[in-house]
């Protein structure tokens, strides 16, 4: 059972591909939990798993390569990762629903906004074709799309990006679920838009009190508006904690240096940066122990690149993977 | 002493339409834009898509024939010169694009890219060509055997430093860059926003820095201009526009940041709908006409040429927004 303050508790999950090149590991048993109507970040670069996390909690890695390994994922008392396909569609869409990075792509560009945000209201509830179009009005006004009985008759590429994205917010709401899950959702929209897009997710959130898990590059957009963070680095979440205590206190050497690399407003012009350095490791890259070892600077033992480090709470609910060398 | 004077540069594309596809209306991508580019200066440019920041940095290096105005560069009034009469001038105006995955001829390697500058330019023998493209790697941090490799061979951040090499191998004087690292990754971002600085520093080059990350384009530049819908808003000195901001749509931008700083979540003053369409924008003051305010239609009459408030501040004069 999940406890009464989480929704939904991650353990262990192992998410990866099989493919000509053999089995690639995307998520490497990673565990959090999501507060009962707060918002968890995750919080990564590219590459580092943020999405197959995303795509493991709703089911839908690519098939049929894409599969879970090993972990579970509990919501409501059932295990996501071994529900039956026909009970895991009742979940989504209806208690656990998504938005996506590219609008224009999650959008189905051959169908009227309105007929698709009807599809969604009619795939799990029974009603008339009148109550479906108030419905959908109804979320269209909340969701803060001008002219709601106009819109529904356009097509998503009479839409600008940020009305696009309302729309699929819209899709993703009107069946008011327990947990929404939003993978970068505001990456490509411009910063006044994403301004408007994430306050418009914490108001809905607010008054629906759902639960959300928010994916993003953006240590800002983690900042203004998530609860709790998880830091992902290579297929692991390397640290987790409340967002004040992470921003204040980052233990592990990756999420300071994350933090430290950013250009900040209030620092002086033409100056250096600090910055990590090399690449993000590619997944056929992904070593066994500490992953963070070759970018941190400091030299790792032969055990210490080979042994996973633990993951461990190392204050009140404050976790973190506990390499000697990169946790000072 | 200016390298780079832009004055009342007119960039307009014909949208053609109809049985005949004739011109129907005007694209006014870029619409009267003036502002000056110092030796060794970095000028930041910022502004939300559509609003015309590309349009402007590729009508400076004459990758579009301007409507009107006037481009001089190091002296030279280069608005309407040919493609041929351009090429001296070439060497010395580079620019790097946003995703050098696309930028990057990807059946090329790294020496051929390296190596085809000076070949335009008819410059060195072969041998020393090689060396040129290895001396390039090695400013750039990449090792030499990258030479020998394709660029798809390469991360984002390393093949940006390719972008980059290739733009300072003819030693120019100014460097578009078009959003050079919102295609990166954050931790990769900082390694290439360092090696532009220390690039400038070394090779004493000017850069007009496109972006829309304000706290990138902050850090990177001596000043910076605010553009909406065609128009520069707002012109400081990079400090002062930030804590002292004076264009509505500069204070709404500024607003619109992402603190890294959960300790300093703020109220907004959100800004509502989208950048208009620059295809038949309103009269006067576009962005006054945005937000709907009341003193909108007296910007209309009003000769909206930038004035400057304090010493290097400009700003559009109009009664809604300032």
């Amino acid at each position: 059972m999940t406890s009464a303050s989480s929704i939904l508790e991650v353990r262990d999950l192992v998410s990866a591909f099989d493919g000509d090149a053999g089995r690639m590991t995307a998520v490497d048993g990673i565990s959090f939990d999501v507060p009962r109507g707060k918002t968890l970040g995750i919080v990564g670069e590219s590459g580092c798993g943020k999405s197959v996390t995303a795509f493991s909690i709703t089911r839908l890695l690519p098939q049929p390569h894409g599969k879970i390994l090993g972990g579970s994922i509990r919501f409501e008392g059932k295990d996501l990762a071994s529900l039956p396909v026909e009970d895991m569609q009742q979940v989504r869409g209806n208690d656990i629903s998504m938005i996506f990075q590219e609008p224009m792509t999650a959008l189905n560009p051959v169908q009227t906004v309105g007929r698709q945000l009807g599809e969604a209201i009619l795939l799990h509830t029974e009603c008339s074709k009148s109550e479906v179009l108030a419905r959908s009005i109804d979320m269209m006004i909340k969701v803060r799309i001008p002219e709601p009985a106009q819109r529904l008759d356009e097509y998503p590429h009479q839409l600008s990006g940020g009305m696009r994205q309302r729309m699929m917010i819209a899709m993703a709401l009107i069946n008011k679920p327990k947990l929404l899950i939003a993978d970068e959702p505001t990456t490509a929209l411009d910063v006044t838009v994403q301004a408007q897009i994430l306050e418009l997710i914490a108001d809905l959130q607010k008054e629906m009190g759902m639960s959300v898990v928010l994916i993003t590059h953006d240590l800002g957009v983690i900042a203004q508006v998530c609860d709790e963070v998880a830091v992902m680095y290579a297929g692991r979440i390397v640290e987790r904690a409340n967002v004040y205590e992470l921003f204040a206190k980052p233990r592990h050497a990756y999420t300071q240096g994350l933090l430290e690399s950013i250009p900040r407003l209030e620092s002086t012009p033409k100056t250096k940066l600090k910055a990590i350095q090399g690449n993000v490791p590619g997944i056929a890259d992904f070593k066994p122990g500490c992953r963070f070892a070759e970018r941190s600077g400091r030299s790792h033992t032969a055990q210490q690149l080979s042994t996973r480090p633990p993951f461990i709470e190392i204050s009140a609910n404050h976790w973190v993977e506990n390499c000697p060398i990169c946790v000072a | 002493m200016s390298l780079l004077t832009v004055q009342n540069l007119q960039q307009h594309f014909p949208v053609r339409g109809g049985l005949l596809m004739r011109s129907v209306a005007s694209c006014k991508a870029v619409d009267g834009v003036s502002f000056t580019l110092n030796e060794g200066e970095t000028l930041g440019l910022v502004g939300e898509s559509g609003c015309g920041k590309t349009t402007l940095g590729k009508a400076i290096v004459r990758l579009l024939k301007p409507t009107s105005g006037k481009i001089e560069f190091n002296g030279q009034d280069i608005t309407h010169s040919s493609i041929g009469a351009l090429r001296p001038m070439r060497r010395h105006v580079q620019m790097i694009f946003q995703d050098p995955a696309e930028s990057l001829n990807p059946r090329h390697t790294v020496r051929d890219i390296l190596e085809e500058p000076f070949i335009v330019q008819k410059l060195g023998t072969k041998d020393e060509r090689r060396r040129w493209v290895l001396d390039l790697l090695d400013k750039v941090g990449l090792s030499a055997a990258s030479a020998d490799r394709f660029p798809f061979e390469f991360s984002g951040g390393q093949r940006q430093r390719i972008g980059i090499a290739r733009a300072i191998a003819l030693k120019p004087k100014l460097i578009v860059c078009d959003e050079p690292v919102s295609a990166l990754d954050v931790s990769v971002q900082s390694q290439v926003l360092n090696l532009l600085l220390d690039l400038q520093r070394d090779m004493g080059l000017s850069y007009l820095f496109i972006a829309h990350g304000l706290n990138v384009v902050k850090h990177m530049s001596d000043r910076v201009a605010v553009m909406y819908l065609g128009k520069i808003v707002e012109l400081a000195p990079a400090e002062e526009l930030y804590h002292n901001p004076r264009h509505a749509y500069t204070k709404a931008l500024l607003d619109a940041i992402p603190i890294a700083d959960p300790t300093k979540r703020r109220e907004r003053q959100l800004l509502r709908g989208d950048v208009p369409s620059p295809i038949n924008p309103p009269a006067g003051c576009a962005f006054g006409h945005r937000m709907k305010h009341p003193k909108w239609e007296q910007s209309v009459k009003m000769d909206l040429t930038l004035k400057e408030v304090s010493p290097g501040h400009f700003v559009q004069p109009c009664p809604c927004c300032t």
